[in-house]
């Protein structure tokens, strides 16, 4: 019987090791080339590990001054844009999202369930739906390459989906203790900051980390909204770095590791907190 | 004070009246932006889709009626672009759902490291979608790729194959690509469910007799349906308007093989510049969307489990 066990959990171990390599090997690849030079790149057969490792693809974009290429002097810019725009519409998103959601779950009026329902249809219609006319609208007031028309129009898919969020986190906050803060006086507001919120403090944690992270991911919007070296947010850089520069391949891998890193370490820290907030953001209601 | 000087008292408002007004107070600023970013762009493209529509600002727009749609739905790319966009949705979620649930058993049954398979996990689903396909692109390389570099070494191929030209390969290799990045967000929310079924029916069932095989399919599958039918919704509803990793793999190309419908509708609203049809086509993918949403909903919940 042990043995049978045994052999089972051996059995099982093994199954573990494609799944493993199917996950690392494109991801450590992508590393492994962003520390090579150029030739080591094109040899055939490949250097898996790269013979003379170098850091100077990532030293090109973090000191951009002394990169010889336009395009890791950029990069720099890039990633600061991206981080200030998904940092505002993760922001934007708790503070008014959050008092809608609190509005939609916890006081009964007559429309909760509608908006509910229209909130979350919200989410079927697609992007390329709504650009034709944010873009007509943004370019007459010559918003196009401003970060506000990122933030503002990032809002259609971040806004309904934090809400929809929070509504399921808030709805677990046991209702008596709304109440009891009810009976010593609190206002509807107050409830809200004082009870509500800090209780919700893990829902609202992922309902950030995941609109953060869908704002960082974005490509649609910041492709067809900006045009300038300036204005760019991380995904459109590294599809120009595809596109028109493609003799720097490694100094791409190396910008894609950067992009990479905040959400893959957001996603390994908060782990707990994204999986749970998977399975709110997308229940129905 | 002017209040106290009637003989009534002020009628107040009633306690319903007052949380109505609350909870109105605390909805305008998200319904303003809801409003503002969705429904007024998807009207605004409604009427957009009547008309022939040059890309820029001052254009003259003609009005065409149906013209538009007709002329899309009479059109021999349109359904191609349909048919291919459903090919890559079906393929893709469906590998994504059979590999997930795989995983998400897999990672259940507790092997030796299953906390450190849980925990990587996440990290492909993680990385950006164009970075994704920037990585997938070079992986798929005709000149140096690791494919390439993988398949020779291991003595499956003899020279270097250019992947991405050949036409019956590329829409499967995205289709690799966007499983990669998103089979662990299914594996995840399907372990995160199994976590949570009641360990007491599998163990009454073990007793009874039934088979690791048999517990899967009769017991724990059918508890999943509710989570299988969040996730297949999600990914669907995502796949079919797959954008970002055509665009950075494959451009559409080979001759249109990987052209997808949300990428024929950027194609029509901005290089073409003709945002009529862009704006008709936008209208079709959303109906196309709502409808397959519908259908899930229809055969897959059922009110009484849940």
């Amino acid at each position: 019987m042990h043995y049978r066990k045994f052999l089972r959990r051996l059995f099982l171990f093994l199954l573990t090791l494609p799944v493993l390599f199917f996950i690392f090997f494109p991801i450590l690849w992508l590393f492994s080339a962003s520390l090579s030079n150029q030739i080591e790149l094109y040899a055939v057969p490949p250097h898996w590990i790269p013979q003379h490792p170098t850091l100077q693809n990532y030293l090109d974009i973090i000191f951009p001054n002394l990169a010889a290429s336009s395009v890791p002097r950029t990069f720099a810019v890039s990633l600061l844009n991206s981080f200030k725009i998904a940092s505002a519409v993760t922001l934007i998103c708790i503070v008014i999202g959050s008092l809608a959601a609190y509005a939609l779950v916890r006081i009964p009026f007559k429309y909760n369930h509608s908006i509910q329902v229209a909130i979350l249809g919200t989410r079927m219609i697609p992007e390329v739906s709504l650009i034709i006319p944010l873009f007509i609208i943004a370019s007459s007031l010559q918003l196009i390459n401003k970060p506000i028309v990122l933030i503002i129009s990032y809002m259609s898919f971040a806004l309904p989906y934090a809400i929809w969020m929070m509504a399921a986190f808030f709805q677990t906050v046991p209702i008596e203790l709304e109440e009891a803060a009810r009976l010593d006086g609190c206002t509807r507001l107050g409830i809200l900051l004082r009870v509500v919120m800090p209780i919700s403090l893990p829902g609202l944690t992922s309902t950030a980390m995941f609109v953060f992270l869908v704002a960082w991911d974005e490509f649609f919007y910041a492709l067809i909204f900006t045009s300038t070296l300036a204005a760019k947010t991380v995904p459109v850089a590294i599809a120009e770095f595809v596109g028109r520069y493609t003799v720097n391949i490694n100094g791409m891998m190396a910008g894609g590791i950067l992009a990479a890193l905040p959400p893959v370490l957001l996603g390994l820290i908060f782990q707990r907190y994204i999986v749970s907030g998977m399975t709110a953001g997308a229940v129905k209601g | 004070m002017a209040g106290n000087s009637r003989s009534l008292p002020t009628p107040r408002l009633s306690l319903r009246q007052q949380d109505a007004r609350i909870a109105w107070l605390l909805l305008v600023p998200s319904l303003v932006v809801i409003l503002g970013v969705t429904l007024w762009p998807i009207i605004s493209t409604f009427f957009l889709s009547f008309f022939i529509a040059p890309t820029g600002l001052n254009q003259v727009r003609t009005f065409v009626g149906l013209g538009n749609y007709l002329e899309m739905l009479q059109s021999r790319i349109f359904w191609e672009t349909i048919g291919r966009t459903l090919y890559f949705t079906v393929v893709s979620v469906g590998l994504e759902l059979i590999l997930g649930l795989a995983i998400a058993q897999l990672i259940h049954s507790h092997p030796w490291g299953w906390q450190f398979l849980r925990f990587c996990l996440i990290i492909p689903w993680a990385v950006p979608t164009i970075v994704n396909g920037a990585m997938w692109r070079w992986i798929y390389s005709a000149d140096f790729g690791a494919l390439n570099g993988l398949l020779m070494q291991l003595g499956l191929i003899k020279h270097y194959v250019p992947w991405l030209t050949l036409p019956y390969m590329a829409m499967n290799l995205v289709i690799l690509a966007d499983v990669w990045h998103m089979m662990p967000f299914v594996a995840l929310i399907l372990q995160a469910a199994l976590a949570t079924l009641p360990e007491e029916l599998d163990e009454a069932a073990a007793v009874d007799g039934a088979n690791a095989f048999q517990r899967f399919w009769q017991i724990r599958l059918p508890l999943l349906r509710p989570a299988i039918l969040v996730a297949l919704i999600a990914r669907t509803v995502d796949a079919f308007r797959v954008f970002d990793i055509v665009y950075i793999i494959t451009s559409s190309g080979p001759a249109n093989k990987t052209l997808t419908i949300t990428y024929l509708t950027y194609l029509n609203s901005f290089p073409w510049g003709k945002q009529g049809t862009g704006a008709a086509l936008s209208f079709l993918i959303s109906i196309f969307t709502i409808i397959m949403a519908f259908t899930y909903i229809r055969f897959l919940y059922r009110p009484e489990e849940t």
